[in-house]
């Protein structure tokens, strides 16, 4: 069915239901409960999950795949951004020219910037991402203000020209919206004490990140993936096979680039606003980290390690001292102040701490990430059931035949 | 010309930075085989290292002074730093106002017991690794680090000034026959540019002269050879670790009267080295210290206000535009050695 | 007329003359052992034949086509297949996997955007894959991941991955290098089992006597960057300046 294995397919058909039922998953906690706070099913930080989702997905077609380090992809979601944005300005509030603009937009600065990086490898190539990345952000930051609207960061205005739309309704700014249903739309449903929304903007995102997941899955089962795993393995047999390795690296690089701007546009369509910041480099880390927190060169683990990450970013940095306080009264009064001290560096505004650590020791100890740490989880249970394979096995879920 | 002369004088002190950075970094992937993130976090430790010296010198205990008042009438509080007790006030006075640079002293022991506990606890384990973990590892201690020294600093710039006495600036158009006043250099850049100049001295001097040095060159070009030897090539280069981390923290002590430090200096630092030593040819000790300078002068030069006229935005992305025109015409850099990261 | 003809080549790295006029004619059809001391440019003309390297003058043509300053892969589109003295595989792939990506280039050229088709759809590709493994006694760890295998079943693979591209012209480039008598003597049964069931050109650079003169039919002999003696083993045997320029004088 659909072109996948039996494995690919029960994987796809859970990342369906989880993305679907996501306000319902992502909401446990009864709406007046302490644990409130812990809950993810809110409209705005679904919608970074998907939109975080879908760039990882695409930076793990490049590195997962042909183990090319880049330092710059958030340079292509930035394009995307500014292209969408410019679409809600010109065209109209509806969505879908701006995401497609964005997508071609990031595509062709990718196809530029990818030619040129590609003509080195290794930290070579790192190094020219990054130089790449970090020019386009002095520039939007500085030269290109007309375009971007340098440090305030382009935004909506109530007198865009709006071909197709209208500049202004009632004295504010139109909506985004999908031929007519309104991103920000979704209706409440209260179920005893528990509150879930269900907004359209999200469902929009969800429906997009199953697209790009679905075809990540094609691209690692296809012969093209296979030939890309193979430029990770080794370069110096793959020209005396016959095989070209600059397009298809080049054309990865271009397809994560497309993730990339179409992450950017759908970020636009549900905040209509762009700026230069979304292109430093330490933006091109946080999806370098998402990757290989959740597994670089596995379907599942960008996904995942997008999750983790906004996720916890989040609820981290919403907890407070008062809040660790409440957590910890059940102590005697010495030790709460311990605990509370303890933890106080790693909370809040400390999140990127948390961060970090977290980061070093999934390298350190982990390098498979998340879907390694299952994996070896599962292997536990299932003792006797050892396969011939010995580590990455996602990574090759691939391999025709089973 | 006296405008040329004042713009390669700006870019000199820029230069040092990065030059002394991009050396270490260098020297850290030539020995180790390292690609290692979190230099430029070594970079700003040094700088903090200095803002705390400044801190313990600056502590004070309060007493009240009975026969003055302040402007309400209370007897006034006055604070006196606990050195003025130890050493008097005109002695503990003048550390105070020393501070950077008796800095020098502070962040050495420590900048060399970070190195050594950083190379130790983490680098030594990713020698085999590959250089994407190295990278990725690094740069996850690069955010730690950054974000122990905001979370004890916080994320404003800390001032922390040169010594009063040399504050002032030095007049260049007098020394080489140009009118008075056209080439005006702060002499605490000056400064800078002469203390890089002996540290990247001392550093070639040590690696040329001594046999510790030599043994080290050797192990850079040929590390297995000189295992065979019988030679400990492995604690050498630990300690070619320490000696980097140290010049990345003197670096940045001396840095701090020309930038208030904060905690992201070192990001930004490092993404410009790194550019540097790429263009100065990977494991090329004196190609990092030649394209440290030339970058900070060209990325001065683009700064005159003419050349931003006729090229908006170009002091923005001069440094970058090269090192992406030396990448693909000279892939190994202006010096780089054969066979070094080609895979 | 050979299927790969060298007139004229020469080849300077700086002072040192690697390759001095080399003329060679290789027959279709046969196998042709290149042989000579270290230094000879035994691996200097390998590379010059499969655009790793270009050299400075001469010409080499292979089947009608110029191999000058055309690039390795190309090279390889032409029928020209080789194996390394150290077995060059996708160690983190599958043998299955190794052997279809030269199949799938073979068929699909250089480059092919083939991003949506599914390997597993992909059945007469890997019956043809599996088909080769067979040949070299590696049907049994299809599944096995490339870098868990002995040296002497990484050299089987290779030439599984060369085969499957049915070449005109197999180049290989020492391929007993650091192998024992035993792993060595199987080598050269697999290549005489693969001469007589597939009619494939070979060269073989070759260092150990006993290889070549178990599998060539004939013989060139390099030294100092030139071609010296040239003729059938039993006649290479023999000949004077070939002992010369291998043991300066002693007997063979």
């Amino acid at each position: 069915m659909l072109g996948l294995n039996s494995k690919d397919q029960k994987l796809f058909l859970v990342v369906i239901v989880v993305t679907l039922l996501a306000p319902f998953i992502l909401n446990p906690f009864p709406e007046n409960s302490e644990l409130a706070q812990f809950n993810a099913g809110y409209p705005d930080l679904m919608q970074r999950f998907a939109i975080f989702g879908i760039f990882a997905i695409g930076f793990n077609i490049l590195f997962g795949l042909t183990g090319y380090l880049s330092f710059g992809h958030a340079a292509f979601l930035g394009v995307g951004s500014y292209a969408g944005v410019w679409m809600l300005k010109l065209l109209s509030m509806n969505v879908v020219p701006a995401i497609i603009m964005s997508v071609i937009f990031a595509g062709l600065f990718s196809l530029l910037v990818g030619f040129v990086s590609l003509r080195r490898s290794g930290i070579y190539f790192s190094i020219l991402t990054l130089a790449f990345a970090q020019m386009s952000f002095a520039l939007a930051y500085s030269v290109l203000t007309p375009i971007t609207n340098g440090e305030t960061g382009l935004q909506l205005a109530l007198d865009d020209p709006r071909i197709l739309g209208v500049s202004q309704i009632d004295g504010s700014i139109p909506p985004t919206n999908f031929f007519g249903l309104e991103m920000r739309d979704g209706f409440e449903l209260a179920l005893g004490p528990w509150v879930f929304t269900l907004n359209f903007g999200y469902y929009l995102c969800a429906v997009f990140v199953l697209g790009a997941f679905y075809l990540s899955m094609r691209i690692f089962n296809s012969p093209f993936g296979m030939m890309l795993r193979a430029i990770k393995t080794n370069q110096t047999r793959l020209p005396y096979t016959g095989m070209n390795p600059k397009p298809y690296t080049l054309a990865a690089f271009v397809i994560s680039g497309m993730y990339a701007g179409l992450a950017g546009g759908l970020m636009v369509a549900m905040d209509p606003l762009a700026g230069a910041e979304r292109m430093q480099w330490t933006a091109s880390g946080e999806v370098v980290l998402m990757t290989i927190l959740g597994g670089a060169g596995t379907l599942l683990g960008p996904l995942l390690g997008a999750g983790v990450i906004k996720y916890f970013e989040n609820i981290f940095s919403k907890i407070n001292d008062t809040i660790l306080y409440e957590w910890f009264s059940f102590m005697p009064d010495g030790l709460q102040d311990v605990f509370v001290f303890l933890i106080h560096p790693f909370i809040g505004k400390g999140w990127h701490l948390t961060l970090g650590i977290m980061f070093m020791l999934v390298v350190i100890f982990l390098p498979g990430g998340v879907v390694e740490g299952g994996q070896r989880f599962m292997r536990l249970f299932k003792r006797g059931d050892k396969g011939s394979k010995s580590s990455g096995d996602a990574a090759r879920s691939a391999s025709p035949a089973e | 010309m006296d405008a040329i002369i004042l713009q390669v004088l700006n870019g000199l002190d820029k230069g040092s930075a990065y030059a002394l950075i991009a050396l270490g970094l260098t020297l850290i992937f030539g020995t180790l085989g390292v690609v290692n993130f979190a230099h430029g976090a070594l970079f700003m430790l040094g700088a903090f290292c200095a803002v705390t010296l400044n801190v313990i010198l600056n502590t004070s205990y309060e007493t009240i002074d009975p026969d003055r008042t302040d402007f309400l009438g209370n007897p006034l509080k006055v604070e006196t730093p606990y050195i003025f007790d130890w050493f008097g006030p005109e002695v503990g006075g003048a550390m105070i106002e020393w501070s950077v640079p008796l800095a020098i002293l502070f962040a050495i022991p420590i900048m060399v017991v970070i190195g050594l506990s950083m190379e130790r606890g983490l680098i030594k384990y990713f020698y085999h690794r590959p250089h994407a973990d190295q990278i990725l590892v690094t740069f996850g201690l690069a955010i730690v680090l950054q974000e122990i020294v905001k979370y004890f600093y916080g994320a404003n710039p800390i001032p922390t000034p040169a010594p009063a006495g040399l504050v002032g600036s030095f007049d260049f158009g007098v020394l080489l026959g140009f009118e008075p006043g056209s080439i005006i250099y702060p002499n605490w850049r000056l400064i800078y540019f002469v203390f890089a100049a002996v540290i990247i001295g001392a550093l070639f001097a040590f690696l040329r002269f001594t046999t510790f040095g030599m043994v080290v060159r050797a192990g850079m070009a040929d590390r297995e050879t000189v295992g065979l030897l019988g030679i400990n090539i492995d604690k050498r280069f630990t300690i070619m670790f320490a000696i980097a981390a140290c010049v990345a923290g003197l670096a940045g002590v001396m840095y701090t009267p020309i930038n208030s430090p904060n905690y992201h200096m070192g990001m930004d630092f490092l993404v410009l080295s790194f550019v540097v030593v790429v263009v100065g040819g990977m494991g090329s000790l004196a190609g990092a210290v030649a394209a440290g300078f030339l970058l900070g002068v060209l990325e001065s030069f683009a700064s005159m206000a003419q050349v931003v006229d006729l090229f908006p935005g170009i002091n923005q992305i001069i440094i970058y535009l090269v090192a992406i025109i030396i990448l693909l015409t000279r892939p190994r850099g202006l010096m780089g050695r054969k066979g070094v990261m080609e895979d | 007329m050979g299927i790969l003809e060298i007139s004229g080549v020469n080849k300077r790295f700086g002072g040192l003359k690697a390759l001095d006029d080399v003329n060679l004619d290789i027959a279709a059809g046969t196998v042709h052992a290149i042989i000579g001391p270290n230094g000879a440019g035994k691996s200097t003309l390998l590379n010059c034949l499969v655009g790793r390297l270009e050299p400075d003058s001469g010409s080499v043509s292979f089947n009608g086509h110029s191999l000058l300053g055309v690039k390795a892969h190309q090279i390889n589109q032409f029928g020209v297949s080789r194996v390394f003295q150290t077995p060059e595989i996708f160690g983190d792939l599958t043998l299955l996997e190794n052997v279809m990506i030269p199949a799938f280039t073979k068929r699909d050229g250089a480059f092919k955007l083939n991003a949506w088709p599914s390997v597993d759809g992909e059945s007469e590709v890997r019956d043809q894959a599996l088909f080769y493994l067979e040949e070299v006694n590696l049907a049994g760890k299809a599944q096995v991941r490339a870098d868990e295998m002995s040296r002497g079943d990484k050299r089987r693979l290779e030439l599984a991955m060369c085969l499957i591209q049915d070449p005109k012209l197999l180049l290989l480039d020492e391929p007993t290098a650091g192998m024992s008598r035993a792993d060595t003597n199987d080598t050269i049964d697999l290549l005489k089992k693969i001469g007589e069931e597939f009619n494939i050109t070979k060269v073989i650079i070759e260092h150990d006597m006993h290889v070549v003169f178990s599998l060539a039919k004939k013989v060139s002999v390099m030294a100092q960057g030139t071609v010296i003696v040239e003729g059938a083993p039993n006649e290479i045997k023999g000949d004077e300046r070939v002992q010369e320029a291998y043991l300066g004088g002693a007997h063979l």
